[in-house]
């Protein structure tokens, strides 16, 4: 069982105890514990149960890797699933507790599909519940649903504060052992802006466990002096607790620093996400020990022998009075010392080399200690903890050769470099045949935008696994005893029967097992990726930094390859899982797309306006009243602009000024119909078409002097169609002499609308705005009410209408102004259902309703606007194509229905019979659907086959419930067809 | 995250302060054009796994328009020049032929 | 073939699995093939398995210059609908989930395709029309589609926030037969049927020249040798470029990143699939249990499968905005995948310059829900030189103008 040594623990501050709870139970650790290593020290090694058989699983690692206990950290609103417990620092009050069981941790129901596990093998839900055919969804779905997934999911919105922040540097290094802080030293010494990044929340990775001399010094001191200097430069930041998560293109690097995990509810921000530009990642992101794969090698008690020794030195956990250690190589004996020295027995040491003379081996038997030759673990006893382990040749098939009692198990395959953010953005890698790893290739490395190269792997994660090694790299002196080489081991033993093979555990979170991968490669699976997805190997939350050197070995072995022609599947970030919340950051609420605001929103709002997006804007839809519904508060608005006089709120719609010798010739090519010759102060509705000939913005363009115009565009299109300026004047017609600018924003506009909006301006004064002065379709510049505006004569309702513009930061003084001298004219301001409607009674088309991207504007009988006296304008010889020109396409119509009633939204007219697809044939729909108040009958606009040269024909259009709506074709203009009320 | 050296204000340009604007230097073509000129200058494209002329707008730094190399396997961006031009330049071929020599040119 | 089912599990397990063949040959080419098929993903699986199936062609090769199944089909969030607005699209997709709908028993593999309702969020005015549109549209193609209430929405998806400051949700288009289905097992459920049928699937071979003779195809040079065809389909999604350049044609295609990321694993929160179209997310659970989500594709060309980081993040921050819980959830895994996008964005099953070839290709981001529709056209085509469901489809679209723009029901072409 394991416990809390008396002494030593190079981390912990046993003057500050921390309680916390596991499933209820108040257990105590102390200050720098992690989860993981507190539970361990409280007796506590069954912390979970795995995916898919539910077996006892306890801890594997110390960091990162661990694949097993996974909890759900804190309740309610700042519930966190999957949380590990070897990366979650302990801290006052901690809750957590196991998932993935029922009943209880101890007593799993679950557990039955280990019992039965071999019905239960790589993709046999390939291969199952296919039939009754109804069964999956109903039944075998469900069930797997339920029973799959990890941790539960909060309930409730996320409470905590995240953010974001950049950072430039030349020299970001990722990890901070003493390969990333020696290459920290060297790089910043040199004059270059140095970022370093430490995913723990101590410097020193793992040379200060595992012990040598650097540079005269003991490897804590080593580092501390190392820190020191580096917190003394200036162009130097050091960060703990903060891990690379991932490299992005040209140098992009993703940093994750969990600020406040550890003191919950302080107020600060719980994560920030750093985004860095850098010259140079510098990986030295250490190595990861690989497990080797024997029956029962997930037993609780069966750990990494490097993460025995952290429990055992950095917070005096001892993980098992009897440890047996299993190896490859050397470096696991450093683990039997480290026992040896916490007081506890070492009754084995199974080393599957043949001969084992290293120094280190040599030390531990000089302690007393048994080392067995060409050994290896048959097979692990106990379930819930380990009892014992049976031993066998490696050689052989399993045979019995003696049993040995204990309480733990070290195991090590060796190490393999992580070599993730290496890789995450296109660096290579090469097999290691005298280490059996993957190392990066730094002849072909991840490269920026000019080529050169974004990464360079440092220390164990460039493969120099040993002190010495890592310590020549960065031109540094070490002693550590040598260490002879390590034999690869995939399986133990190597002719393990299928029995053994069938517990023998790569993947420990999805329970992926020798057996498995190797009938995948029987199955066909050869690929890696095959074999991965078909097995779920490292598909796991620890994405295989466990499993996959060993799940890639042995599928070798099956297709008898070498290793590195099966290659690996692809490093994706996060190297570790980071929080959405960060990802997402401040961007949430009101500013998770901020809004843009006329100059008159707030008023809009205090009067309160139902709001309708409108691309990032926000437009009132109608001001409804007390006790009014939004139809009624629409039919009173357009009711009285028609009586009366309303007022628009006109700001978002697009206003962009062309100006230039060449504006004129511009403007020709712009718009389908000739701009040049329209004489200055007069105005004109003009359409633009994208170069396939399909309708994509309208408006009116304004003369305002014989070299600038002023074109206005849809509220959602004037971003657009500034940048579509653009583009053609800077890419195609770079020569012609044109300027434009974006005024959308510069200027508030207001459409005051109705027959009594002239009395309205003339109580205001300033200007004439009479119909001789001011005539339909002209501009005048003046002072009304004091305010410098520019008036159009432009209407979009077919009311007497003056659209005006002011300076944006006179727009609400404006606004108030008309209302206030509107007051005695009935003036009510409206919103955009009521101008929809306006404009559909008088059969004016709308961007985005009569348009979708498919209409030509000669669907919309806008010949008129097109002008034939134009050799080239856009669009207009891709309206020349079959297509555009054929006699039967959908053209513009009103609609009527015969009862009167509103026809829906989106209905279709049906035509005769069905097409070589079995689909009902149509013939046209409608685009635009309103109840008129003017009118007092539902009026629509629709694209209909032929539709002009069928006026007055009855259509059918299905609508819901088996209703088929009988429709006229009709002209489109319902409302004061002559023009009359707007040329007063 | 690509990064383009913007040839007009000289910024290292984001690629999120910028908007692409597909292949650069194609032709284009108006009314009197056959029906396969004007279907290649609106649709057809080269869409090279290598080498790639194309454009990019400054979009929220100076608002200018420019044309870059890039190789769309490797991401790496040759150079990056003014879209008043017609063809690359001389020296930015020159370069790309030098990193790249079996490259079949901009064509 | 040997038939896959609980008994046949029941019986292998009896002596550890041993017994199980190879889902597929892995044969060496032979000379000659009546047909060729380039392109071992989805779509050219599925065609060649038609061609079999419903066609009586068997003599047929399906060449793969990686690992089958290999490209978008094993990279995609494996949405599944039909509810498209336009004809062509509309037949198309819903042929695809018809033969979804039988899949697994069809193929005797288990695509786990799970009909679980497919939610397209309205978050203003011109969507909420777009979708009725859609709805009266469908009900005219022979294609099941609802608009539902924002309170239904609630039902089906608990864990939205309907009220959110920005863009509260209006309603949504439902179709209740949509759903998802296992990416990779549709791969290798159509391999083992081809397989089974005779056909040879041969991986690890590039096509490295494609052989005409007086304007007709006659075979292709791989690097496994030559091969005679009488007809070549390829379905390579972003390499067709390539390939038609070697058979001198081009195409209108553009190939850019798509990325897809997940969650951890967690236990079910969300049961449905919901896109939102306005803010650019999309959402699933998978069996087992990670939470795939998805966004909008980058924008400039790209073959690196690797996306850039702000169109995830810009992502990431709608998916958060919609759903709250998802802050305190964590990112497993991110991957990007090359779509192959044509000037409409709608795909093209074609007969192309060349006779005797066949194109497939232009599925952009909606390739995995229209594989099985797509095998079945372009299997016609091949077979019989025309296939309604093919007819919208083809290449001279885009010299006449005729379109099929998903886009214009404020809906994405997903």
């Amino acid at each position: 069982m394991s416990t809390r040594l008396a002494k030593g623990g190079r981390l912990l501050d046993r003057s500050k105890p921390l309680n916390f709870t596991f499933n209820g139970t108040p257990l105590r650790g102390f200050q720098g514990d992690t989860l993981a290593s507190a539970l361990l020290g409280s007796g506590r090694t069954l912390l979970g149960r795995s995916f898919k058989y539910h077996r006892p699983r306890g801890l594997v690692a110390s960091g990162v890797e661990e694949p097993n206990v996974l909890v759900n950290l804190g309740r309610n609103a700042r519930l966190e699933p999957d949380q590990r417990a070897t990366t979650t620092e302990l801290f006052e009050g901690a809750e957590a507790s196991s998932q993935n069981h029922w009943p209880s941790l101890d007593f799993d129901i679950g557990e039955i599909n280990d019992k039965i596990g071999k019905l239960f093998p790589a993709g046999f839900y390939y291969k199952t519940f296919m039939a009754p055919k109804w069964a999956w969804k109903h039944l075998f779905e469900p069930v797997i649903r339920q029973a799959a997934g990890l941790g539960a999911a909060p309930k409730e919105a996320d409470p905590d504060r995240y953010e974001q922040t950049y950072a430039f540097c030349d020299v970001l290094v990722a990890g901070g052992g003493v390969a990333g802080l020696a290459a920290a030293l060297a790089e910043a010494k040199a004059g270059k802006r140095v970022m370093v990044m430490e995913q723990t929340a101590f410097w020193g990775g793992r040379a200060p466990v595992d012990g040598g001399i650097i540079d005269g010094l003991a490897p804590d001191e080593w580092v501390r002096n190392a820190i020191e200097t580096l917190e003394k430069m200036e162009n130097v930041q050091l960060f703990t607790r903060t891990m690379v998560s991932g490299l992005y293109n040209h140098g992009y690097v993703i940093g994750y620093q969990r600020v406040a995990d550890h003191t919950p509810g302080d107020g600060r921000p719980r994560h920030r996400l750093w985004r860095i530009r850098a010259g140079l990642v510098i990986t030295a992101t250490g190595a990861l020990e690989r497990p080797l794969a024997f029956a029962g090698n997930d037993v609780p008690g069966v750990m990494l022998a490097s993460a025995v020794r952290d429990y055992v030195v950095n917070w005096a956990v001892s993980p098992g009075d009897r440890v047996v250690i299993v190896t490859n190589n050397d470096d696991a004996y450093r683990t039997a010392l480290a026992v040896l020295d916490a007081g506890l027995s070492v009754p084995v040491v199974i080393d599957a080399r043949d001969s084992v003379t290293g120094a280190l081996p040599m030390a531990v038997k000089a302690r007393g200690v048994r080392v067995l030759e060409g050994r290896g673990i048959a097979k692990v006893l106990g379930r819930k903890a380990v009892t014992g382990v049976e031993i066998c040749a490696q050689a052989g098939e399993g045979g019995v050769i003696e049993t040995v009692a204990c309480d733990c198990v070290a195991m090590s395959g060796g190490w393999s470099p992580v070599v993730h953010l290496f890789s995450h953005v296109g660096g290579k890698l090469i097999w290691d045949e005298a280490g059996a790893m993957f190392r990066p290739d730094a002849t072909r490395p991840p490269i920026k935008a000019d080529g050169t190269a974004l990464a360079r792997a440092v220390g164990a994660a460039n493969g120099a696994l040993t002190l010495d090694a890592l310590c020549a790299e960065a031109g540094l002196a070490a002693q550590v005893e040598p260490e002879a080489p390590l034999a690869p081991v995939w399986v133990m033993p190597a002719g393990a029967k299928e029995a053994l093979k069938f517990k023998a555990f790569l993947d420990y979170q999805n329970d992926v097992k020798v057996s498995d991968v190797q009938l995948a490669a029987r199955e066909g699976y050869t690929s890696v990726e095959h074999t991965k997805r078909y097995t779920t190997l490292g598909m796991a939350s620890d994405q295989g930094k466990l499993s996959n050197i060993n799940g890639l070995a042995i599928l070798s072995d099956a297709l008898g390859q070498a290793i590195p022609q099966t290659g690996t599947t692809t490093f994706r970030p996060p190297y570790t899982p980071i929080s959405f919340g960060a990802v997402a950051a401040e961007a949430k609420g009101e500013i998770f797309q901020p809004l843009r605001r006329t100059p008159m929103h707030g008023w809009h709002e205090a009067k309160g306006a139902h709001w309708e997006p409108v691309g990032l804007w926000r437009r009132p839809y109608c001001y409804p009243r007390a006790g009014e519904s939004h139809r009624d508060a629409v039919n009173r608005e357009i009711t009285n602009t028609r009586t009366n006089v309303g007022l628009l709120d006109a700001s978002t719609l697009g206003k962009i000024v062309v100006k230039g010798p060449d504006a004129g010739r511009f403007l020709d090519m712009l718009y389908t119909g000739m701009m040049s010759t329209l004489p200055v102060g007069k105005c004109r509705y003009g359409i633009m078409c994208n170069e396939n000939g399909f309708l994509m913005d309208d408006g009116v363009v304004v003369r305002l002097s014989e070299d600038s115009w002023l074109c206005h565009t849809t509220s959602g299109g004037a971003e657009h169609i500034h940048a579509w300026m653009e583009d053609w004047l800077q890419c195609e017609w770079w020569d012609w002499k044109v300027y434009t600018a974006n005024l959308t924003e510069q200027y508030a506009q207001v459409a005051v609308v109705g027959p009594k909006a002239r009395m309205v301006l003339e109580k205001l004064g300033g200007m004439d705005v009479s119909k001789e002065a001011l005539p339909f379709m002209s501009l005048a510049e003046g002072t009304l009410g004091g305010f410098p505006a520019r008036v159009f004569r432009i209407s979009f309702s077919g009311e007497l209408s003056y659209e005006i513009a002011v300076p944006a930061n006179m727009g609400l003084a404006f606004w108030e102004a008309l209302n206030a001298a509107g007051a005695e004219f009935g003036a009510m301001p409206y919103g955009t259902e009521a101008l929809h409607v306006m404009r559909a009674e008088k059969g004016f088309i709308m961007i985005g309703d009569e348009t979708d991207g498919t209409v030509i504007p000669q669907d919309l009988n806008l010949g008129w606007a097109i002008s034939k006296k134009k050799d080239d304008y856009l669009g207009k010889r891709a309206q020349a194509r079959v297509e555009m020109a054929r006699p039967d396409r959908w053209r513009l119509v009103g609609l009527e229905t015969i009862d009167g009633t509103v026809l829906p939204d989106g209905v279709y007219a049906v035509a005769e019979g069905h097409n070589a697809n079995g689909q009902r044939n149509t013939q046209g729909r409608v685009t635009s659907t309103y109840w008129s108040p003017t009118l007092k009958k539902g009026i629509a606009m629709g694209l209909v086959v032929n539709g002009p040269e069928r006026m007055g024909e009855v259509l059918d259009f299905p609508g819901d419930g088996g209703v088929v709506h009988k429709v006229k074709i009709v002209d489109p203009c319902f409302y004061d067809k002559e023009g009359e009320k707007a040329n007063v | 995250m690509l990064t383009f050296t913007c040839p007009y204000c000289g910024v290292v340009a984001e690629e999120s302060e910028l908007t692409g604007g597909g292949e650069a230097h194609l032709k284009r073509f108006g009314p009197g054009s056959s029906d396969a000129e004007f279907e290649a200058y609106l649709f057809t494209r080269k869409n090279p796994k290598g080498v790639h002329f194309e454009r990019w707008r400054h979009a929220y730094g100076c608002g200018k328009w420019f044309l870059a190399a890039r190789d769309t396997n490797t991401l790496e961006v040759f150079g990056t020049y003014p879209a008043q031009t017609t063809e690359p330049p001389a020296d930015l071929i020159a370069a790309i032929k030098n990193k790249r020599p079996g490259w079949e040119g901009w064509k | 073939m040997r038939r896959y089912s609980m008994f046949a599990v029941a019986r292998e397990a009896l002596r550890y699995h041993a017994g199980w063949e190879r889902a597929w040959r892995s044969p060496e080419p032979k000379k000659r093939y009546d047909v060729v098929v380039v392109g071992a993903g989805g779509h050219g699986l599925a065609t060649a398995y038609y061609l079999g199936k419903v066609h009586g062609i068997t003599n047929v090769a399906v060449i793969e210059k990686g690992w089958l199944g290999g490209g978008n089909t094993g990279r995609n969030t494996t949405i599944i609908r039909s509810n498209y607005l336009q004809d062509a699209s509309a037949a198309i997709f819903e042929k695809a989930l018809q033969l979804y709908e039988g899949l697994s028993q069809d193929l005797n593999y288990n695509v786990m395709f799970s009909p679980r309702g497919l939610l397209m969020l309205a978050q203003s005015e011109h969507e909420m029309r777009g979708y009725k549109r859609t709805v009266y549209a469908n009900a005219l193609q022979g294609v099941q589609t609802e608009w539902i209430s924002r309170e239904r929405v609630k039902e089906l998806v608990p864990i939205i926030n309907l009220d959110g400051p920005r863009y509260p949700v209006l309603g949504a288009l439902y179709q209740e037969r949509g759903g998802t289905a296992r990416h990779d097992a549709v791969a290798w459920g159509y391999a083992r049927g081809c397989s089974a049928m005779g056909m040879d699937i041969i991986q690890q071979c590039e096509v490295t020249g494609i052989r005409t003779v007086n304007g007709k195809v006659q075979g292709i040079d791989t690097t496994k040798g030559a091969i005679d065809c009488g007809k070549l389909a390829m379905v390579v999604a972003g390499h067709s470029g390539v390939l038609a350049e070697m058979a001198g044609f081009r195409l209108p295609l553009e190939s850019v990143a798509l990325q897809a990321w997940v969650s951890e694993p967690i236990k079910p929160v969300i049961d449905v699939v919901v896109m939102a179209n306005l803010v650019h997310c999309y959402i699933s659970q998978s069996d087992k249990g990670e939470l795939v989500l998805g966004g909008g594709i980058d924008h400039c060309n790209n073959f690196t499968q690797r996306g850039s980081w702000y169109t995830l993040e810009e992502t990431t921050r709608a998916l958060v905005e919609t759903y709250p819980v998802v802050s305190r959830l964590k990112m497993l895994r991110q991957w990007g995948g090359i779509v192959d996008i044509t000037g409409d964005h709608s795909p093209i099953i074609s007969k192309a310059p060349v006779e005797g070839i066949f194109v497939d290709c232009g599925w952009g981001t909606g390739g995995f829900k229209a594989i099985p529709g797509s095998g079945w056209a372009m299997a016609e085509l091949v077979a019989k030189g025309h296939s309604p469901l093919a007819e919208g489809f083809g290449l001279n679209r885009f010299r006449e103008g005729r379109f099929i723009d998903e886009s214009v029901a404020a809906g994405v072409a997903h």
